[in-house]
């Protein structure tokens, strides 16, 4: 096999890992969409915040400290303990929690039956607002997450396939975080059809995603379960924060990755579990392998836009993505 | 008392088709014209010209643009930035190739170029929907502004990759360029809002508006009562482009001077535009000004409460700025869903029983 096939072969293979993180981030969208037909703009800057909460509990600061300092004039940074990583996840969780509740409470509540796009809107507001509070609270440095997760290529996949294409190829490049973060994705996503699939809660979440009303009328409380698909969807976005943060910092730029989900969300069909994750891998596969072969024709850096006209072609041809329920219009 | 059309009789059509057929309207209509145009020049500062008034104007373009699109078509747009970029370059291009030709030429032909580019990625909109074709317009987003990026040609070879606006003149007096007075900036843009917010007016009253209306009620339904869908959609995008092209064009010739794409046309800029349009109100001319002018306005005045007058440092100050505008979007939402221009409309029907309710 030629060095340059195999090279194509390692793009797709890393196209693919960054896939399942496009996917990761999307889930979170269709979970909210599916269920109460919001399509959550803020879903980028919750993987944001929440990171960000994880970092500021682990290392001990005190939220607010700016804002403190400035109106009493005081010097406080830090708590002066530091918290073990599992406990700062199950502390970081509860604030999700309370913040899917917050959400509920304060602003969804207040706008049922609002068009869409108000209801859009709002989320875009609810970005807006989030990013605000979390550099407020925890300060606007890029942070490093210290995890542990591994990081760096992984070696021995290296030497294992170096063997393969003559002296030109040096074995594939992959890296150690990319797998990581492919098994837990892979595992939440198992979890996740589970606790649907097979649990009480998982079922009352579908009967409200199938039909609102008819759900209602089984005696469904509606409230309890936005609440707990927000919950849901900040865990998805804490978990997708923690493998983006690991691999680039906790930092603003956290936040565009809903960017690169919105395609993925397009071409998969906004609600299908499934959709989002295949339209991730292509997603992933297509922007790299583009930018691999196209890219240096053009001046590189393709891979903005690229997604979102793969996404538009897609669409053209399945107005309702790939999975997408079928848009049936009554008159 | 003075709000009223009880006795304010029309004798012809005209009459009856104006405007503002409620005379107090008309005065106040001419009144504000007049003072826009007879009293600001003339007391117009630099600051003010650059801090709230000039962007005020340009935004506003903008806002009446995706007003058209959005409001009136019933297609969620999040390109504004994209197509403001286009209107820019075209403006730039035009402004170098062609430097004996007026301005005021280019900013109209740079409108023109925008609203061909803007039916282009109208296309998809025949055949996508919703959501799904608001996701499709960043497609437009992304992809003009890494162009504008990457293609030397749109910045003629410029070491930067910026664009620079050269000295422009209008009747002797130069409007674009660092010497152009803050007076002459504001003027140029008055003149353009004007038209454009008659245009627009107009055209959403008259039988290009309805079919725009139809198609956004519902499509299935206009399409039944003969309203050729391919036709409304795609002139809803080409004159919302038009007067989003005119916009780019003077925020960089007239407003920012130098222009980096990444930076001036980015997504910001088509959220921004967007929430101007909602907080506004859908659907409504006086709704693109009132937004424009409560986003403008907003930011300034929080800057020099928290920065100025309290001292708190700059960085605290814009994570504030984007908490409170965060809040108050979402507190316009849940309070007026159908924006300022709903509010002002509740304040006239008051207004025309008051004093006398009963």
């Amino acid at each position: 096999m030629s060095a340059d096939f195999l090279y194509g072969v390692e793009v797709v293979i890393n196209g693919l890992m960054s896939g399942v993180m496009y996917a990761l981030v999307a889930l979170g969208f269709v979970l909210i969409f599916k269920a109460s037909g919001i399509f959550n703009f803020a879903q980028g800057v919750m993987a944001l915040f929440s990171a960000l909460t994880l970092v500021g509990i682990m290392e001990g600061q005190v939220p607010f400290a700016h804002l403190i300092n400035a109106i009493f004039g005081t010097h406080i940074h830090n708590f002066g303990w530091e918290v073990p990583a599992l406990l700062a996840i199950f502390l970081t969780v509860l604030v999700m929690v309370a913040f899917a509740w917050a959400v509920q409470k304060f602003l969804f509540r207040h706008l049922v039956g609002q068009e869409p796009i108000i209801l859009f809107m709002a989320t875009i507001g609810l970005a807006y607002f989030l990013e605000g509070i979390g550099d407020l609270m925890w300060g606007s440095e890029i942070r490093t997450l210290a995890l542990g997760l591994p990081q760096g290529g992984a070696r021995f996949i290296e030497d294992a396939t170096a063997g393969l294409g003559g002296d030109d190829f040096y074995g594939f490049f992959i890296d150690k975080l990319d797998i990581v973060a492919s098994i837990v994705a892979i595992i939440l996503v198992a979890s996740l059809v589970i606790f649907s699939q097979y649990t009480k809660h998982g079922r009352a979440m579908r009967a409200v995603a199938d039909d609102h009303q008819a759900a209602l009328s089984v005696g469904i409380s509606l409230n309890f379960v936005w609440v707990l698909v927000w919950s849901l969807a900040g865990i998805v976005a804490l978990v997708a924060g923690v493998m983006w943060g690991a691999k680039s910092g906790v930092q603003f730029s956290l936040s565009l990755i809903a960017l690169k989900a919105l395609p993925v969300l397009m071409l998969g069909g906004f609600t299908s579990i499934p959709g989002a994750i295949v339209g991730g891998l292509i997603i992933g596969v297509g922007e790299k392998l583009f930018e691999y072969l196209i890219g240096p024709m053009v001046g590189g850096a393709t891979e903005n836009w690229f997604a979102y006209v793969l996404a538009l072609l897609f669409l053209v041809f399945r107005p309702q993505g790939l999975f997408g329920e079928k848009i049936i219009e009554r008159v | 008392m003075f709000y009223r059309e009880a006795g304010d009789f029309k004798t012809s059509y005209q009459a009856d088709n104006q405007t503002f057929p409620i005379a107090f309207d008309r005065y106040r209509y001419w009144f504000v014209l007049a003072v826009a145009y007879l009293v600001i020049p003339f007391m117009i500062n630099d600051y003010w010209a650059s801090a709230i008034l000039v962007p005020f104007l340009i935004y506003s373009i903008a806002a009446i643009g995706l007003n058209i699109l959005t409001g009136y078509g019933g297609q969620v747009s999040l390109g504004t930035g994209g197509f403001m970029a286009v209107g820019a370059y075209a403006c730039y291009k035009l402004m170098t190739a062609f430097p004996d030709v007026s301005i005021l030429i280019h900013v109209l032909l740079a409108g023109g170029i925008t609203a061909l580019v803007g039916a282009a990625f109208g296309l998809p909109s025949l055949r996508i929907k919703g959501f799904y074709l608001a996701v499709a317009t960043l497609a437009a987003q992304f992809f003009l502004v890494w162009l504008f990026n990457k293609v030397a040609w749109f910045y003629n070879y410029s070491a930067s990759g910026q664009i620079n606006a050269p000295e422009r003149t209008v009747i002797g007096i130069a409007v674009t360029g660092p010497n152009a007075p803050a007076w002459a900036q504001y003027m140029v843009c008055l003149v353009f809002v004007t038209a454009s917010a008659l245009i627009a007016r107009n055209l959403t009253r008259g039988t290009i508006g309805r079919t725009w209306m139809a198609i956004r009620d519902m499509d299935i339904a206009a399409e039944i009562i003969g309203v050729n869908p391919l036709k409304a959609k795609l002139t809803a995008f080409a004159v919302s482009s038009f007067f989003v092209g005119i916009s780019g064009a003077l925020f960089f010739a007239v407003y920012l001077g130098a222009v980096e794409v990444g930076e001036a046309f980015g997504i910001n800029k088509s959220f921004l535009v967007l929430f101007m349009v909602i907080i506004g109100g859908l659907g409504s001319i006086f709704g693109s000004f009132a937004g424009a002018a409560f986003l403008v306005v907003l930011p300034v005045a929080l800057k020099v409460v928290g920065g100025d007058w309290l001292g708190w440092p700059t960085d605290m100050v814009a994570h504030l700025q984007l908490v409170i505008i965060g809040l108050l979007i979402m507190f316009f939402l849940i309070k007026e869903p159908h924006g300022l221009a709903q509010l002002w409309k509740l304040a006239k029907e008051k207004l025309r029983l008051w004093p006398f309710p009963y």
